[in-house]
């Protein structure tokens, strides 16, 4: 599929580049944010990219849409590459029982043992795609394919904030408590989103990679006492 | 300071909203109908984005600790009691002067939403550039979260002098939303864009400030593509359909992204009207081009700034009560027997 504008009504356009899930897709995204960064045009409020569009919000009697349109198909063709400020994090996980009620039905489901899919889940190093849902939320992909189930039938009311979820060939951290239909199968102590760190509350950003490593209750509990006590830093949960 | 003594139904402080984060999934916020917020803050003497308290169907009451002059956008049936007891109307598109211990009561409104600003503004923290709420992140406001009694807010200023009115309030018109064709118009069948066309829809009882849920008829989905899409970024007006065909028109707090096949996006002028929308009013959707949507905004902005160019001294006050107080009901009468 070539590039193509679409009317998110009169105040935005979405550049889309395909309708999949496919790191190579997000990577195109991401160097056509850059392209458009880099030209910083007036009258831009915000430039959203996702798994496969660029959504630029805008006002249109400040910057002329015709001439938005073109810069975008421009920087449409800037080549795909991996952003030079990506991270890799290491995020520690508490798995299964209170903090993940939904393991044990995800194990069953899959026809694997527990800690099978606990392993399956940390060997993979996940891509961050996109931001959104809500503050700070990742869309982390992608999930093997034997690990892959449709969405809770019911969502819950109230996911904790903290619980790490996967759903289809996602996986997410909830940064609020919210309602969620995905799978919970466990519990972090990293906040994903902080306003104490004001030129960057969000923690992860799309192009980041991901790679949850298993935690014992005592250190979860450890560890969730010291970010609340201020004593650990982001810094910590970078990968070495 | 301003002391809330109730607040029966949810009121959250917004500003021109929090725009910049959306791609850390911050969503936009900010007044559900900016045209009325500017106008709130023109009769209270403030610059047109000052944080105001957004009040949704029945208002709080509010104390003045010190002397303060506050400004009401909105159809409010509201009156001011003074320390003794003694109550007077307050009536509405004007600033009043409250002196301390005087409580003004906003009661029903009638508009469905509207607007409270004060003089010098409601002295909050910026979060992420912005005093708007966010409840469910907890940005924003008092704490993030709706007003509740016992809530004292400092005011950045005590000037009771000023006396504004607005001579000609603006009116909410009863015509089609203009919307334009969304960027998933092609997950539609004809017939379920032609049916989104000539329907009437009904604004469920799941409204908030997130979106509007719709009852009426159902749009059906191309099954050539089905009801699902690889999340992409949604915004305040855009028309999104499920699964099971009912349209949810997001608003102001509404998520950054979203799962499902967006039909239409209502255009930026027709935005604050969906602020006032009410469970079981209808609506109808009428479709315009990029140009329409264009002119449409410029005639807004236009409209709006006249709107604030006319705002006058407030002295006519008392004669205009005195007036209506004496003649009002009568008149009305009057002009039924006529008829």
């Amino acid at each position: 599929m070539n590039p193509r504008i679409l009317a998110l009504g009169d105040g935005a356009l979405t550049l889309e580049f395909g309708d999949r899930i496919d790191p190579a897709l997000n990577a195109r995204v991401m160097a056509a944010r850059d392209a458009l960064a880099a030209l910083k045009l007036d009258g831009i409020s915000d430039v959203v990219p996702t798994y496969r569009s660029l959504t630029v919000h805008f006002d249109p009697l400040r910057l002329d849409r015709e001439i938005l349109t073109a810069r975008l198909l421009e920087a449409a063709q800037a080549p795909a590459k991996e952003s030079a400020l990506a991270t890799r994090w290491r995020i520690p996980v508490v798995f299964g029982g209170e903090y993940g009620p939904d393991l044990a039905e995800v194990a069953r489901a899959t026809g694997r043992s527990e800690a099978a899919v606990i392993e399956a889940l940390c060997a993979s190093e996940l891509r961050v795609f996109l931001i959104g849902f809500l503050p700070g939320f990742p869309y982390l992909g992608e999930l093997p394919e034997w690990l892959r189930l449709p969405r809770l039938a019911t969502p819950r009311a109230a996911v904790p904030a903290n619980s790490l979820a996967i759903a289809g060939a996602q996986a997410a951290v909830y940064p609020w408590q919210s309602p969620g239909g995905w799978h919970l199968l466990g519990r972090t102590p990293v906040r994903l989103f902080d306003l104490g760190d004001a030129a960057r509350p969000a923690l992860l950003a799309p192009g980041d990679t991901v790679r949850f490593a298993p935690a014992g209750r005592d250190e979860f509990l450890r560890l969730a006492a010291d970010v609340e006590a201020g004593k650990i830093g982001r810094q910590e949960w970078q990968a070495k | 300071m301003i002391e809330v003594l109730d607040c029966p139904m949810p009121a959250s402080f917004q500003d021109a909203g929090r725009p910049g984060y959306r791609h850390l999934g911050v969503p936009l916020s900010g007044a559900l109908d900016a045209d009325w917020l500017a106008i709130a803050n023109a009769l209270a003497g403030n610059p047109p984005g000052t944080v105001a308290l957004e009040v949704h169907l029945l208002g709080p009451r509010l104390r003045a600790k010190a002397p303060v002059t506050i400004a009401m956008a909105g159809e409010f049936s509201a009156r001011i009691e003074d320390a003794a007891g003694q109550s007077r109307a307050a009536s509405n598109w004007r600033s009043h002067a409250l002196a301390t211990d005087e409580i003004l009561v906003t009661g029903n409104l009638r508009s469905g939403i509207g607007y409270l600003a004060v003089h010098g503004g409601f002295d909050l923290p910026q979060v992420l550039g912005s005093r708007s709420t966010y409840a469910r992140a907890g940005l924003g406001g008092i704490d993030g979260r709706s007003l509740r009694a016992g809530d004292c807010i400092t005011v950045g200023a005590t000037n009771t002098r000023l006396s504004l009115r607005l001579p000609r309030p603006p009116h909410l018109p009863a015509s089609p939303l203009r919307v334009i064709p969304g960027p998933q118009r092609e997950y539609f069948t004809d017939a379920a864009w032609a049916c989104f066309l000539n329907a009437e829809f009904t604004v469920s009882r799941e409204a908030d400030r997130m979106g509007l849920r719709l009852d009426g008829a159902r749009l059906e989905h191309d099954s050539a593509y089905g009801a699902d899409i690889v999340s992409d970024a949604v915004t305040p007006g855009t028309i999104q359909v499920p699964g099971d065909g009912r349209p949810i028109i997001l608003l102001a707090d509404c998520q950054t992204v979203g799962g499902y096949p967006k039909i239409a996006t209502v255009i930026g002028a027709d935005l604050p009207r969906l602020g006032h929308a009410l469970p079981g009013q209808t609506l109808h959707f009428v479709e315009v081009s990029i140009a329409q949507a264009l002119a449409a905004r410029r005639q807004a902005a236009a409209e709006l700034a006249e709107c604030i160019a006319g705002i006058a001294p407030g002295s006519a006050e008392f004669n205009l009560d005195a007036l209506y107080a004496a003649n009002l009901i009568d008149g009305v009468i009057d002009a039924q027997q006529a008829n």
